[in-house]
């Protein structure tokens, strides 16, 4: 039997979570050992393979290139699991959500700048008028909340997954 | 005062004529979950979680302001009231802007154990995302809107405990707002004597101390015996 297909992405994250899963430290060989790492921040594929098992997504929705790339991501994941705080409920990304992108562009890159004032140009991914959670774009299979999740969490839903067990989140961590 | 008997979860309990669900459940440590309510407080039956079922009564009650009766039959855990109290605290989380990641309160706040405690993992429901804003015109402690989840623990503490009546509730719905005085700055009351029991009995970070940072929010509730003295808890 070949090993599940393990993929990550990050999108508007601070890549904490991402941090968290290496924070595993030397579970991370077990955990690498039993999975084929087929995409992601911590290997160098460019394209989103096909028939990934697992995809972790760290990150809210904010741009048009998450966009894009999140329903890549569904479109070729069994299971898609929404890694921390900002992917479950857009947390941080989306405290911009009652202000705009044009007045936090303003307010960010020409008012608070001190050189070179200017707004992101067109090789800059353009801001959706929401950062939303993952599960308000694509359906979400599994939640884990957290800012970041623990390692130990990470972990454990990493080992349910891999082991064909459905991992249970509910009561074990909390929001922040 | 007559000693009344019931049932709760099964189990038979007695309490005093005009004692509530809440009470006698407590006193028997059966526990249900509560927010609004704080021992020492007024009820006012504002969050809806403490919500049992009664034996013969179509309507969810909600324990903190029932009064015990004669062989009632109450349950306090099922499956349905697991899923109403989830609901309320999703409702809560989504119609304010609650960023536990960078919030004083994180780690230290009430609404987020509750979380826990019901199983939210995420929220189905749009988060609103209002327009909240932060008043810290107040020398030493400041409220942040985006928190608060109108509780009223501040309004009645300033009202029962300390006398001044600064704080209570203007506005409607998904509009309302905690308000000082008839609505003007914190910084500006002359009926706020800056005791700061609203600060300690904040469930969550809308009310801070200044020169806290995230998730340096501990109440300090024992400051406030008259309220702990019965409960046996910091919280």
């Amino acid at each position: 039997m070949s090993k599940p297909r393990l993929a990550t992405i990050w999108l508007d994250g601070c890549s904490g979570c991402h941090m968290s899963l290496l924070d595993m430290d030397e579970r991370l060989l077990e955990i690498t050992d039993r999975v084929d790492l087929v995409y992601g921040a911590l290997v160098d594929f460019k394209e989103f393979p096909k028939d990934v098992d697992v995809t972790l997504v760290e990150g809210a929705v904010s741009s048009e290139d998450d966009l894009r790339k999140i329903h890549e991501v569904r479109r070729n994941t069994r299971i898609l699991v929404s890694l921390g705080d900002c992917a479950v409920t857009s947390n941080v990304p989306g405290m911009r959500n009652q202000i705009g992108p044009a007045a936090i562009l303003e307010r960010a890159y020409l008012e608070n700048a001190t050189i070179n004032r200017q707004l992101p140009g067109p090789m800059v991914p353009r801001l959706l008028a929401m950062s939303r959670p993952v599960h308000a774009v694509v359906k979400v299979d599994v939640f884990v909340p957290g800012c970041p999740p623990s390692a130990d969490l990470i972990h454990s839903v990493l080992d349910d997954l891999i082991s064909g067990r459905v991992p249970v989140t509910a009561g074990v961590t909390c929001f922040g | 005062m007559s000693v009344l008997t019931l049932t709760i979860e099964g189990r038979d309990v007695a309490g005093q004529t005009g004692g509530t669900i809440l009470q006698v459940a407590r006193e028997n440590g059966i526990a249900i979950p509560t927010l609004c309510h704080l021992q020492g407080l007024s009820d006012v039956g504002a969050c809806r979680l403490c919500v049992v079922e009664v034996e013969g009564q179509r309507k969810l009650l909600p324990a903190c302001v029932t009064a015990i009766d004669e062989g009632m039959k109450v349950t306090v855990n099922s499956e349905r009231l697991t899923a109403y109290r989830r609901r309320i605290v999703e409702l809560l989380f989504t119609e304010r802007n609650h960023v536990c990641s960078v919030c004083v309160a994180d780690r230290n706040c009430e609404l987020q154990d509750l979380a826990v405690e019901l199983g939210l993992t995420h929220f189905d429901l749009p988060l609103l995302s209002p327009q909240a804003s932060v008043d810290a015109t107040h020398e030493r402690f400041g409220i942040d809107h985006n928190r608060c989840v109108l509780c009223t623990r501040c309004v009645r503490v300033c009202d029962e405990i300390e006398g001044a009546h600064t704080w209570d509730v203007m506005g409607r719905g998904t509009e309302a707002r905690l308000i000082t005085d008839m609505g003007i700055p914190w910084g500006d009351s002359n009926t706020c004597t800056s005791c700061g029991k609203c600060v300690q009995v904040c469930p969550t970070g809308a009310l801070f101390e200044k020169g806290r940072s995230v998730a340096e929010a501990r109440r300090r509730r024992p400051y406030l015996p008259y309220l702990v003295a019965h409960e046996g808890r910091t919280r």
